[in-house]
């Protein structure tokens, strides 16, 4: 049976890879293909990368997509300032399996029957920003304007769907950076309005944020930024301890898959016992050989 | 001992055929580089390419994948592959690697999109995958573990129940004696096929790091060469 993914996302902000806080404060961590090969060798599921600049700039980054796709052995999205079905197959053609669009779907729906007919439905994910008002409503987030609109997510969601995207990417903007984790009430009412897969992200701070988004029905992905850029192997320990503590069935395949590693509570790997330590003077694993 | 971002690479010398001469099928669907890539990865002399003479020169041909059926086989004919590619495969019998929407135009028709007949190599039908009663989520996207059965060796360099990356709104019908591969998704659904050199995957195998590279490398190994052929 299909299992859910976890997935990377990689936010680029004028060539660097950054942290995202609420929407608009951004940390450096540094050079994006550098991260993109970290979370592929530590066996991500997906990887999404957005760059955050490109709609101001006027269009979508091909170079960064060019760079990116040379050593992403998993499926890479590229979304950012994509504005036409043309804009989708160049993105497609420099390397990218999949194109995310946001503000483009509002502006003009037609763009994903369009980039379908020459990419495939499944090539299209439509990008969706939700915040809550301040009755606690929920709302569509502009990210260009940098508020929320009078639009109802659900009802957006149908329209996605409608149109024929493949997948639906939800953010919740106010819980950017938070590690206060996804916006379960808003992904659940959402979620039931749709039948496509949905990925969810936005807040992320520990694995058990993960394990709460994958129980929400028709949530395929859980996806963060963020919090997989802290640690190395942070994708394998996370997928780790989200089996061995949260009963999550994800795929884990890497030959160093943690399995049985002590854990603190905040989900990172604990240091092994002194005498385990003095065993392993080296480890022979012919397992990964190709 | 720290681990540092260690790549499986593959030591072209260890494989028997470094050097392979592979051609992916450019007809303007699908991500080819990548399919490339993977192959380049693995030793091969890879081409992008839908000139008639590359593709006679091939040792072995990779037909990827991703979009529409009626579409691709508008475009195989606008581009004049569809005699070449009879002619090398059936004729010829050439080894064929067919991925995603690639492996579904082996078949003799597909219903996606209206009524499309396609290649014809690989007895079967393409249909639309039946989620009335699961209520499962379409397209059927992501990782799920492949059952290797049949008798082919496809499946031979990876564990039991290894993932593939999938992404697709329509499944392979065919007769169980061409299925090398399955999966589950509210029913059994076909992963893989095979039909002496012609072989088709549903996932995607450029997009499923290691496991991937080991599955092309079953591949690449069944292709003869100076006459001795390797059992796949």
């Amino acid at each position: 049976m299909l299992k859910k993914r976890l997935m990377g996302v990689v936010v680029v902000r004028s060539g660097i890879a950054v942290q995202s806080f609420d929407f608009g404060r951004y940390l450096p961590i540094g050079r994006p293909e550098i991260l993109v090969e970290a979370l592929d060798s530590w066996g991500v599921d997906e990887i999404s990368v957005i760059d955050i600049s490109a709609t101001r700039r006027g269009g979508p980054n091909v170079d960064l997509v060019r760079l990116l796709s040379r050593s992403c052995q998993v499926p890479l999205t590229y979304g950012g300032g994509i504005r036409t079905a043309a804009d989708m197959a160049t993105i497609v053609q420099a390397g990218a399996d999949k194109v995310m669009v946001n503000q483009a779907f509002r502006r003009d729906t037609e763009i994903v029957p369009e980039g379908a007919q020459v990419l495939g439905s499944q090539c299209i994910v439509v990008s969706l920003d939700v915040t809550r008002r301040e009755d606690g409503s929920l709302a569509v987030y502009d990210y260009l304007a940098g508020k929320a609109t009078d639009e109802d997510p659900a009802r957006l969601a149908v329209r996605i769907e409608a149109a024929g995207a493949g997948e639906l990417f939800l953010t919740f903007v106010d819980r950017d950076g938070s590690k206060r984790g996804y916006d379960l009430d808003a992904a659940r009412v959402i979620c039931a309005a749709v039948k496509i897969p949905v990925t969810l992200c936005g807040g992320v701070g520990h694995p058990s944020h993960f394990a709460a988004g994958l129980e929400v029905d028709r949530v395929s992905a859980v996806a963060a930024a963020n919090f997989l850029s802290f640690t190395e192997h942070s994708v394998t320990t996370t997928k780790a301890v989200l089996r061995a503590r949260f009963g999550a069935d994800l795929r884990l395949d890497t030959y160093f898959d943690y399995a049985g590693a002590p854990f603190e509570e905040s989900g990172r790997v604990a240091k092994k016992d002194d005498a385990i330590l003095k065993e392993l003077l080296f480890e022979f694993h012919p397992q990964d050989v190709v | 001992m720290s681990d540092v971002i260690r790549r499986a690479t593959p030591r072209p010398s260890a494989i028997r055929r470094a050097g392979l001469n592979v051609v992916v099928i450019d007809y303007g669907m699908g991500n080819v580089r990548s399919v490339q890539r993977a192959l380049e990865r693995l030793g091969c002399k890879a081409t992008i390419s839908a000139e008639r003479t590359t593709i006679e020169g091939a040792q072995a041909l990779v037909l990827p994948g991703v979009g529409a059926f009626g579409r691709a086989m508008e475009n195989l004919h606008a581009r004049k592959l569809r005699d070449v590619l009879d002619e090398q495969v059936l004729r010829v019998s050439k080894p064929i690697l067919g991925i995603c929407l690639g492996m579904q135009l082996f078949a003799d028709s597909s219903e996606e999109m209206g009524h499309h007949d396609g290649l014809g190599w690989i007895p079967g039908r393409v249909l639309r995958i039946d989620t009335k009663d699961s209520g499962l989520s379409l397209p059927h996207v992501g990782w799920s573990p492949v059952d290797a059965c049949g008798s082919s060796d496809l499946f031979g360099r990876t564990p039991p129940r290894t993932h593939f990356y999938f992404d697709h709104t329509y499944h392979y019908a065919c007769d169980r004696s061409f299925v090398v591969g399955e999966i589950n998704y509210g029913a059994r659904l076909t992963a893989a096929i095979r039909r002496d050199h012609i072989v088709g995957v549903q996932f995607h195998p450029e997009k499923s790091q290691t496991a991937g590279l080991k599955l092309i490398r079953s591949f690449l190994e069944s292709i003869p060469v100076e006459g001795a052929k390797v059992a796949c």
